[in-house]
This record gives structure tokens, C-alpha cells and sequence, in this order.
């Protein structure tokens, strides 16, 4: 039996060293495109929530329709300027976005942007919470999934994900309260930390606004449980919905990754199944769960309107729900104007980091 | 000459050919889903015959029915802070469900693949924006792209029809660029076909080619997106509801809705206002994904590959179907 061996061709110092030039010049372009990208994305969706809220008419008299006679209507529309023609109101509204002016609140005269800086820590807690529990819930249990996959126990987790998914959050959100909060009694109904906690860790010096970071630093353990038995049920309802994905997610990958040939060359040497998911199936496979994570950024932020709704936590989605039902579209144009920025933004990072992990998704 | 033998028209269905195809668990999974969702659809056709009264009924001859009174006789899941009956409520709520996912999915699919075939086929400048638009509302979070449409269409609050058409229209608009992805990537892989090339050397045009030669091979994913965004659609017209841009209850029986009045509920220990809606929600979601799920593992070689590794087919049924249908009837 004959077989002719290719040899590779030799590979010269100053060919590495030109491969290697091409491969980071690739990287700086790809982080180059995907900045630029930022822009149209905040574009369109800016100018489509726009479009949107403007078909309805205009917001004061969405907002005073009831409240006020119709001189002082009009009145109200021409000083705020919305009887202009819609474009020269557009044309407007685009320069302000993109000098970081997102209006004023209608209905209690905030400039949204302070909305945000008040109340988007508050998101920001909950949704590191969220990570953290999806984290620990699904990235083992994926694991066992796959290495015990097509067994009983791997049905069990597989169903298990498909509730995590199939459960609305704020459906899961009540159970939980209903369970937990009001028949044992164990932990609070609602809120991001009682009335005294809440007060002074309000009034300490140079507040972050991350009830948990500026609890730690008070020093007080009292405050430090108080917020974190607030945090545990939201934390929870949020982390369970991203825990499903990544569950899912891990199975699937690691299953790919255990049938590739250099695990059967693993298995072929004596190296035992344990050993195997855990050191070699499991780190390629994590790889995806990164790019993943862009795109859970968005259902995050869409699980925490309905997360704060349910434990009435003063985040922005409670804001946003808030100024919903208060019928002020300024304020809602305005908030979620500005988490397009936020997603934006946030893809972008997360796909920069994507890139330094996986070559293969540089352009 | 013979023609090679195909399978029977009835096998070669969608649901039919994998039910066949799958085994074991998989066909535990994919039957789970089938009877939930059956089920569901079953409830929602006769909706008027099960449910003891109707959705926005308050009295009957003996009366107000009387706010959250626990499940009983008379009302076998309770009563709502609003003075519904929940089984009634619950059962009515099948009939909205489905209507807004027929009309969501049916609306995004004609957009939706209609935009993917042009934006594929046709290329240039047109591809481009198409593609940046789409990938723009595909990253931003769906529920409140949904508030904003809802807003638009319905004002907030509706009548049956108004309020299905603003949660349908709210959820197209957010599904469509999924539609329009996958379209798109497949109408760019068929339309470098040989086949293809042939049609224009005859003579056929443009038009033609997209629908009759492209557009029919492009479809093999649409039956996974479906199920996907079927389950997505119910959940996202159970959240307007719940946060109060849904279908008013006079109009319709609608779970999100249902869910936001039991907010007040919870804290004082009635259980029945949520718990029944919520599972509704939570079982058609459940039957809808395991099909998808199942659907999904059978057209990804990287999830069969084990079996066909099995010395034989005999074997690998031997191997993985008794236990495993034995644990999902104790899981289901």
C-alpha cells in the first residue's frame, strides 16, 4: 500500500511573520466595520421608533388629550413645536440624539437622559444578577446534558430548558413571589431593599446606585442582607430564561465538539469520559455562548421590563412601563431610543470579544 | 423504466415524514408536543361548547358571580379580582392565542420571505440596506419594538379584532427580519445552482425564477422557524397584555391581561388568578417548542450522528427507545 505523503512547505520566519501581519490587520478592520455599523443600527431604529410614535399624532395631546381645552392644546403643541412639519421635527429630533439629548419627560419635566443615569442601575444590578444565576444554572447543567445525553436525566434537563423558555417571565416571577414571599414567608414581596436601607444607603457618599456595591461599602450587614434577599427573586425569575438558552446552547455544542476526531482520539488512548467532557469537548464549545451572549442582551433588557414590572424594581423597565401608562411618549421615545444606543453598543463589544476568542468570525 | 420508488404523500408531510424518521426520545418529544398541541388547538375550535360561560360574563341567573372567590362548584378555578370566571377566561384565552399567532406568522412569512427572495436574488444596494435594517430590529429587544407598534396601532386598547391585529402587526414587525434571514441566505446559496443558471439560459425570467425555482428550494427551515416564532408570538401577546397594551377584557379573553390583574393577587395569597393562565401560557408555549425542538435536532446532522455511528438501525432503536419513552412519561 502506497500513500504520498504532502509535505507542507516549509514555512519561512518572514512567512509567519506576514501571516500573522494579515491576521491582525484583519482583526482592526473587522473591529473598524463593526464600529461603523453602530451608527446605522442607532439610525434606523431611532428614526423607526420615530415614524411609529409620530403616526399616532403628537404626544401632548396624547398625553393632555382629556385634560386640557383645545386652545391651550394647541397652544402647548405650538410652543413645544410640534404643529412644524414632521420632517423639520425629524431632522430635529436626530440632531439632538446624536448630541445625547433624548427630550424631556412630558408629564413630570425630566430630561431623559437623568432618567436613565437614575434608574438604569437598577437594570444593571438585576441583569448581572440574571447573568450570574444563568451562568451557574446553565453552563454545567449543559455539560451533564450532553454527557448523559439521550438518558433520562438528559430528557429531564432538556425539559427543564424548554420550561426556563416557555415560562413567561413574569409568570415565573408570581409563582415564585406567590411561593416564596407570601405563603413561606422567607424572603421580600417586592423592591429592590426596604424603606430604611434603601433611604440611607441613598444618602451615602458618592452612591453608585448598585444597592449591593454600596451596601458593602456602608460596612452594615444588616443593609448587605436586606438587599441581597431583595435581589434573590428577580435575580432568579431573569437568570432562569437566559439559563434555559445556555443550557441548550452547551448541550448542543459540546455534543458537537464530543463527536470530533481528536475526542475519539482521547477516548482511543484510555482518557476517561469524564475527563473528556470536562477538558476537551467543553472549552471549544463555550466559544459560541460569547456571540450568544449579544444577542441575550436584548432579551434581557426586554425580561427586565417585564422582571420590574412583576417585583415592582425601580429600573428603567418599571420607568418605562410607568411612563407608558401615563401615555407620555416623549419619555418612551426617549428610553427606548436610548437602549437602542445601549444594545448597540453592547453588540459591538461583545462581537470584539467574540473576534479576539474565534479567529474564524473576523471578516 | 420504473421511477425510483417515493414515499407515500402521506409520509412525505411535514410532521408526518419526521414523525417516522425520529426514534426514541426524540419521538417521545416530538409526540408530547404533537398531543399539547393538539390539545390546544382542539380547545381553542370549541371553545364555545366547553366553557361553562362566556368570557366577559360577570352574572348568571344566580347573580354576580363575586371577585376572587376561590375555585368551587360553581366556578371550578375561581373568580378574578374582575368578577370572570378563570376556566372560562382560560379556555376563551386558546381562541385569542391562536388567532394572533395565524395572523403573525402568516403576515411575517409573506413579508418576510417575500423581502428575503428580492433582497437574495436581486443583490446590490437593495441587499444591502435590506440587510442592515433587518439585522437592526433583529438585535433590539422584541417586546419593546412590540410596545411601540402596539402603541401605534391600537392606542393602547382595542376591540377583538383591533387588539389581535396590534399584537399580530407588533409581533410581525419584529419577525420578519427572521423570515427575511434565512430566506435571504438560502436564495443566496440556491441562486448559485446549476439549475438556476439553466432557467435563465431558457429564457425564463426573473420573476419566475424566484418563485418557481428558488423560492420552492429555500424553504426546508420554515417549519423550525414557525414553531419557534408560534411560541414566541403567544408569548409576547401574553406580555402586552401583561403590561396592559393588550386586548381589553370585554373584547377578548387574553392571559397576560388576566396575569397583570393577579399581580394585586399574589400578596394576598390567592393563587388561582395566576396560576391557571399562566400555565395555560406556559403548556401551549411547552407543546409548540418540544415539536420545534424535535424538528430542529432531526435536521441537525451534528444531533444525529451518533445514531447512524450505531452498527445497525435495530440496534440503535434497541439502545435508546424503551427507557427513554418510559422517562418521558414520567417527565410529561
Amino acid at each position: 500500500m502506497t500513500t504520498t505523503v504532502e509535505t507542507p512547505p516549509p514555512v519561512t520566519p518572514e512567512a509567519s511573520r506576514r501571516a500573522r501581519r494579515r491576521a491582525s490587520g484583519s482583526l482592526g478592520r473587522y473591529i473598524f466595520v463593526r464600529f461603523l455599523l453602530i451608527f446605522p443600527t442607532v439610525f434606523i431604529l431611532v428614526t423607526m421608533v420615530f415614524v411609529f410614535m409620530r403616526l399616532i399624532g403628537d404626544p401632548i395631546t396624547a398625553a393632555l388629550g382629556g385634560r386640557l381645552g383645545a386652545d391651550e392644546l394647541a397652544e402647548r403643541r405650538h410652543e413645544a413645536g410640534y404643529d412644524r412639519p414632521l420632517i423639520v421635527q425629524y431632522f430635529e429630533y436626530i440632531g439632538q440624539v446624536f448630541t445625547g439629548n433624548f427630550g424631556t419627560t412630558l408629564t413630570d419635566n425630566q430630561p431623559v437622559v437623568d432618567v436613565l443615569l437614575r434608574y438604569g442601575t437598577a437594570t444593571l444590578e438585576l441583569a448581572i444578577y440574571a447573568l450570574l444565576v444563568a451562568f451557574i444554572v446553565g453552563i454545567p447543567l449543559g455539560m451533564l446534558a450532553a454527557a448523559i445525553r439521550d438518558r433520562w436525566g438528559d430528557a429531564v434537563l432538556r425539559v427543564f430548558a424548554i420550561l426556563c423558555y416557555a415560562t413567561p417571565v413574569f409568570f415565573a416571577g408570581l409563582v415564585l413571589k406567590l411561593i416564596f414571599s407570601v405563603w413561606l414567608g422567607w424572603l421580600p414581596v417586592s423592591g429592590r431593599a426596604g424603606v430604611r436601607t434603601e433611604l440611607s444607603l441613598g444618602r451615602q457618599d458618592g452612591a453608585t446606585g448598585i444597592y449591593l456595591i454600596d451596601a458593602i461599602r456602608s460596612g452594615n450587614p444588616a443593609y448587605i442582607s436586606d438587599v441581597l434577599q431583595h435581589a434573590v427573586l428577580p435575580g432568579i425569575t431573569l437568570g432562569l430564561l437566559t439559563a434555559g438558552i445556555f443550557l441548550r446552547l452547551v448541550r448542543t455544542n459540546v455534543i458537537g465538539t464530543l463527536s470530533m476526531p481528536y475526542v475519539d482520539a482521547a477516548r482511543s488512548r484510555g482518557v476517561r469520559e469524564y475527563r473528556l467532557v470536562r477538558r476537551h469537548a467543553y472549552k471549544p464549545a463555550l466559544i459560541p455562548i460569547v456571540t450568544v451572549i449579544g444577542l441575550q442582551i436584548a432579551l434581557l433588557l426586554g425580561g427586565a421590563v417585564l422582571t420590574e414590572t412583576t417585583f415592582e424594581w425601580q429600573g428603567l423597565g418599571f420607568q418605562l412601563t410607568h411612563y407608558l401608562s401615563a401615555r407620555d411618549f416623549v419619555a418612551v421615545q426617549g428610553i427606548v431610543a436610548l437602549l437602542a444606543v445601549i444594545v448597540a453598543l453592547s453588540n459591538f463589544v461583545v462581537d470584539i470579544i467574540a473576534a479576539l476568542i474565534d479567529p474564524r468570525v473576523r471578516y | 423504466m420504473a421511477r425510483p420508488r417515493r414515499a407515500s404523500l402521506l409520509a412525505r408531510l411535514p410532521i408526518v415524514h419526521q414523525l417516522r424518521q425520529s426514534v426514541g426520545l426524540q419521538r417521545g418529544m416530538l409526540v408530547a408536543g404533537l398531543v399539547i398541541t393538539g390539545v390546544f388547538l382542539l380547545t381553542a375550535a370549541l371553545a364555545p361548547l366547553i366553557a361553562p360561560y362566556g368570557f366577559a360574563q360577570l352574572r348568571d341567573e344566580n347573580g354576580l358571580f363575586g371577585a376572587q372567590q376561590p375555585p368551587s362548584a360553581g366556578h371550578l378555578l375561581g373568580t378574578t379580582v374582575g368578577g370572570y370566571d378563570v376556566l372560562s377566561r382560560v379556555i376563551w384565552g386558546t381562541q385569542t392565542a391562536f388567532l394572533v399567532i395565524v395572523v403573525a406568522v402568516i403576515l411575517s412569512i409573506f413579508i418576510g420571505v417575500f423581502l428575503g427572495l428580492i433582497s437574495g436574488y436581486i443583490g446590490g444596494w437593495i441587499d444591502r440596506v435590506l440587510v442592515v435594517v433587518a439585522d437592526a430590529v433583529f438585535a433590539f429587544p422584541t417586546l419593546l419594538l412590540a410596545i411601540v407598534a402596539a402603541i401605534v396601532i391600537s392606542g393602547g386598547q382595542s376591540s377583538l379584532w383591533g387588539g389581535v391585529a396590534a399584537a399580530a402587526v407588533s409581533i410581525t414587525v419584529v419577525f420578519i427580519p427572521q423570515y427575511f434571514r434565512v430566506i435571504r441566505a438560502e436564495t443566496v446559496r440556491v441562486k448559485s445552482e446549476a439549475f438556476v443558471e439553466s432557467a435563465r439560459v431558457i429564457g425564463a425570467r426573473a420573476p419566475r425564477i424566484m418563485f418557481r425555482h428558488v423560492l420552492r428550494n429555500s424553504t426546508r427551515t420554515l417549519p423550525l422557524i414557525f414553531t419557534l416564532n408560534a411560541s414566541e408570538a403567544i408569548l409576547t401577546l401574553a406580555a402586552l397584555g401583561f403590561l396592559g397594551f393588550g386586548i381589553q377584557p370585554t373584547s377578548a379573553a387574553e392571559w397576560g391581561y388576566d396575569l397583570n390583574k393577579a399581580i394585586a393577587d399574589v400578596t394576598s395569597g390567592i393563587w388561582w388568578t395566576p396560576v391557571f393562565p399562566g400555565l395555560a401560557i406556559v403548556l401551549v408555549v411547552l407543546g409548540i417548542t418540544l415539536i420545534g425542538e424535535s424538528l430542529n435536532d432531526l435536521a441537525d446532522p451534528r444531533l444525529r450522528a451518533r445514531r447512524r455511528l450505531a452498527a445497525t438501525p435495530a440496534d440503535a432503536v434497541a439502545e435508546s427507545a424503551p427507557a427513554s419513552r418510559d422517562a418521558m412519561g414520567e417527565v410529561l
